[in-house]
């Protein structure tokens, strides 16, 4: 682990040069510690694929204590080890049709997979949250089945519909709100991922495990979905 | 008990310092873009470090005000006047009720702070008033709109007594060639030498594209071998340098990572500097220590904090 001063009140720690499902146990578990043990000097986190950048009040902190806090935090965690780490589970309904499933066909057509294969191995897989960003509540997912690799649209999407699945590269991830996009769309869920209402705002967390499972389109419409 | 928009300008925006502590859902701090001119708005009407103002970006702007109250005006070097008389910036004035707020466009600069005694009362999304379009949070509708004319900010009318003006060694000027200081932090010593020489050697001109996401500048290219990274946290100020080799340097509303290499943050001081360049403004950079600009940041928030421990905590 590497610790470098950033900016005046931010650091950012490397964990790892491989992005991988122990590298983000080991950044959820650090998240973990520095939320409590930092308590009031934290003013925000961000968490990646290999690194977390933290922030410091710098009316609560000076950047050396801060840097002292958080060495001091990351011998713990060598010590603790990542036993017991609690993981969030959530599994989520998708409508795989064609008329949602924008890319169906450039999917099929540069896997040499039918559209059915691909479904079922992008249900049969499990993610984990190894990043989120680009948008509130957007989540990073990965990684997703050799097999269904598939690089970027080389033009992105000006409108990608709220709520659209989509993979490139070796991830996968759900447009919590329309936007812009490059994704390879193949599906789209019903539920809304990102709640204003209450303090979490984003359905996910970093490190979280995500199942996606099929569902028709009676169930996609009962639940709210729009085609 | 309000400020009537007549004219809201091509991008007025309510802000504060910022909406702090969702940036691992991807929420971006946002807040004001010059935080030197936003924090000496609220200082000269004793508000709270965190009021709410009005941040006009470029003008023209006209408000009616509804109730008597005390305003305040920093930043941008533009022409203001209430009721059709001339009136300074970096100021505090008395308003009665029906008066007119007129700002044209800037001389010099490009943003400006409306403040009123108290701040602007409009809810808080997610501990913030401030407005970002693109994350569609915050502002008057709480999602992210730009104010427009017609528009209603409701504040609690107070009146201080008396004009007040920011001491002249506080008011920055504008100018076309600006020196920006840097952190040399994040990869910087990952750039070869060649490419730290042009970075501080060259002249770099600010282009027209610039927002409240990220101002990008035009210069000799910065070399970077380098080109696949995975993405990582974004700081405030951080210099990415992507395949082309033009800096982009990250401001208030920017996305919350990413996954080009960066030559170091760009130091909290210049950062205001910056937020007032206009296209065609040239920028050379310097090292900045980062300790001292840590010192520095810590006094001025000691300073405008103050007494009023409020915040984006």
């Amino acid at each position: 682990m590497q610790v470098n001063l950033v900016n005046e009140n931010s650091v950012i720690i490397y964990f790892s040069d491989i992005v991988c499902a122990e590298t983000t146990d080991k950044i959820t578990h650090a998240c973990q510690l520095f939320r409590s043990e930092l308590s009031d000097t934290l003013s925000d986190i961000v968490p990646s694929y290999t690194s977390i950048l933290l922030s410091c009040n710098l009316r609560k902190t000076g950047l050396q204590n801060f840097v002292i806090n958080i060495r001091r935090i990351l011998n713990e965690l060598d010590n603790v080890g990542l036993t017991n780490l609690a993981r969030n589970k959530i599994v989520l309904p998708v409508y795989y049709g064609q008329e949602v499933a924008l890319d169906h066909r450039d999917v099929s057509l540069h896997t040499g997979l039918a559209f059915s294969e691909i479904v079922k191995l992008h249900t049969e897989e499990c993610y984990r949250v190894f990043a989120i960003g680009f948008t509130p509540g957007f989540a990073f997912l990965g990684n997703t089945p050799k097999e269904m690799t598939i690089p970027r649209k080389a033009s992105p999407r000006l409108n990608v519909p709220k709520g659209s699945v989509a993979i490139a590269d070796r991830q996968t991830a759900i447009y919590p709100s329309q936007s812009p996009g490059g994704w390879q769309v193949i599906g789209r869920t019903p539920v809304d991922l990102l709640d204003d209402s209450e303090e979490c705002l984003s359905k996910f967390a970093m490190g979280d495990e995500v199942h996606f499972e099929s569902i028709d389109k009676q169930t996609f419409l009962a639940m709210g979905g729009q085609l | 008990m309000a400020l009537d928009i007549i004219q809201a300008g091509p991008l007025s925006l309510l802000q504060d310092l910022g909406r702090y502590g969702y940036q691992d859902v991807g929420v971006t701090p946002g807040g004001a873009m010059d935080t030197h001119a936003f924090h000496w708005a609220n200082q000269l009407l004793n508000n709270p470090a965190n009021a709410a103002q009005i941040e006009i970006t470029m003008g023209p702007f006209k408000a009616c005000f509804k109730q008597s109250t005390s305003f305040s005006l920093c930043g941008a070097d533009v022409v203001v006047s209430l009721n059709g008389n001339t009136i300074t910036t970096w100021s505090s004035w008395q308003a009665k009720a029906g008066d007119i707020l007129e700002i044209g466009y800037p001389k010099q600069g490009l943003r400006s702070y409306l403040a009123v005694s108290g701040g602007f009362t409009s809810p808080k999304t997610f501990g913030s008033i401030s407005t970002v379009i693109r994350n569609k949070l915050g502002g008057l509708s709480k999602k992210g709109s730009k104010l427009a004319n017609g528009d209603i900010l409701p504040f609690i009318a107070q009146v201080q007594p008396h004009s007040r003006k920011v001491p002249q060694q506080f008011i920055p000027e504008y100018k076309d060639i600006i020196n920006i200081g840097v952190l040399t932090t994040y990869q910087f010593h990952q750039f070869s030498e060649e490419a730290k020489k042009t970075f501080f050697n060259e002249l770099y001109t600010v282009t027209p594209e610039i927002d409240r996401m990220g101002y990008r500048l035009k210069g000799k290219p910065i070399e970077f071998a380098e080109q696949s990274f995975v993405s990582e946290g974004i700081a405030l100020g951080a210099i990415q340098i992507p395949a082309n080799g033009q800096p982009i340097i990250l401001m208030r509303d920017r996305q919350t990572i990413g996954g080009y290499p960066k030559m170091g943050c760009v130091c909290n001081r210049d950062l205001n500097i910056l937020a007032q360049a206009t296209p065609g403004t040239q920028i050379r950079f310097f090292e900045q220590d980062l300790y001292e600009a840590e010192a520095e940041l810590h006094q001025e928030q000691h300073y405008f904090f103050k007494g009023n421990g409020d915040g984006n905590d």
